[in-house]
């Protein structure tokens, strides 16, 4: 426990942050929303968990061209998450293979997690958002 | 935990993925659309008397009674009033509005 980094002495602690993703990038504005809240989060140094489940799975598939349609490709920034600390990335499972899809054909490194493991890893968050 | 589902059953997914994440001992309040889910001889009740095994079900009473459903609840649901919805998110340390 000693080798747990301290919180610092001022300012509120740190928060165990999911963002729940469930819809297709484009015919909605929520897989943007959601990841322009994901960015301020974590500015603010708290701890981000993105899930991905459902629709929300297209939002990290490869190879996204978006000129036809005249809206902005956002795709690339899940690429950059990483520089921001947002590492953790997770998958369900069962909606990867409902839509044929598998790790292969998305953008960046994710952890593919069953029903169970994702049900326990909710459970241990302090805030859940929706998009 | 409380899982909060507002959306009918028949619409979207959200109930059923929401019930394959939702560990035992959780909570789940359907409100709005999501009461359908509540009511007996809909195509979800099943799905609904499987969750009250492992969860508790509850149902916001005042949208039962906008729809006209009242008397349809599903045994096992329990019925919840505004005060009660706010006493569910007071008694449990995480929410989580499914959308």
């Amino acid at each position: 426990m000693s080798e747990q980094q301290a919180t610092p002495a001022v300012g509120p602690k740190v928060k165990k942050f999911m963002f729940v993703n469930r819809k297709a990038p484009y015919g909605t504005i929520y897989a943007l929303e959601s990841l322009e809240v994901v960015l301020i989060t974590a500015t603010f140094d708290q701890d981000v968990s993105l899930v991905f489940m459902d629709d929300g799975v297209y939002e990290l598939v490869k190879g996204q061209q978006t000129k036809g349609i005249g809206i902005k490709n956002f795709s690339p920034s899940y690429r950059a998450l990483d520089g921001y600390d947002v590492e953790k990335l997770y998958v369900d499972q069962d909606s990867l293979a409902q839509r044929g899809l598998t790790e292969k054909d998305l953008l960046v490194p994710v952890e593919v997690l069953d029903a169970q493991q994702m049900g326990q890893l909710m459970q241990q968050q302090d805030v859940i958002l929706s998009f | 935990m409380l899982h909060i589902v507002n959306k009918s059953p028949f619409q979207t997914s959200t109930l059923d993925t929401c019930l394959r994440m939702a560990q035992a001992g959780n909570a789940l309040l359907l409100i709005e659309d999501g009461i359908y889910a509540a009511t007996a001889g809909s195509a979800a009740e099943a799905r609904i008397r499987q969750a009250c095994t492992k969860l508790k079900v509850y149902a916001l009473q005042p949208d039962m009674d906008a729809r006209g459903v009242t008397g349809k609840l599903i045994e096992g649901v329990t019925p919840v009033d505004y005060a009660g919805f706010v006493d569910l998110t007071v008694e449990h340390s995480t929410s989580h509005s499914w959308l």
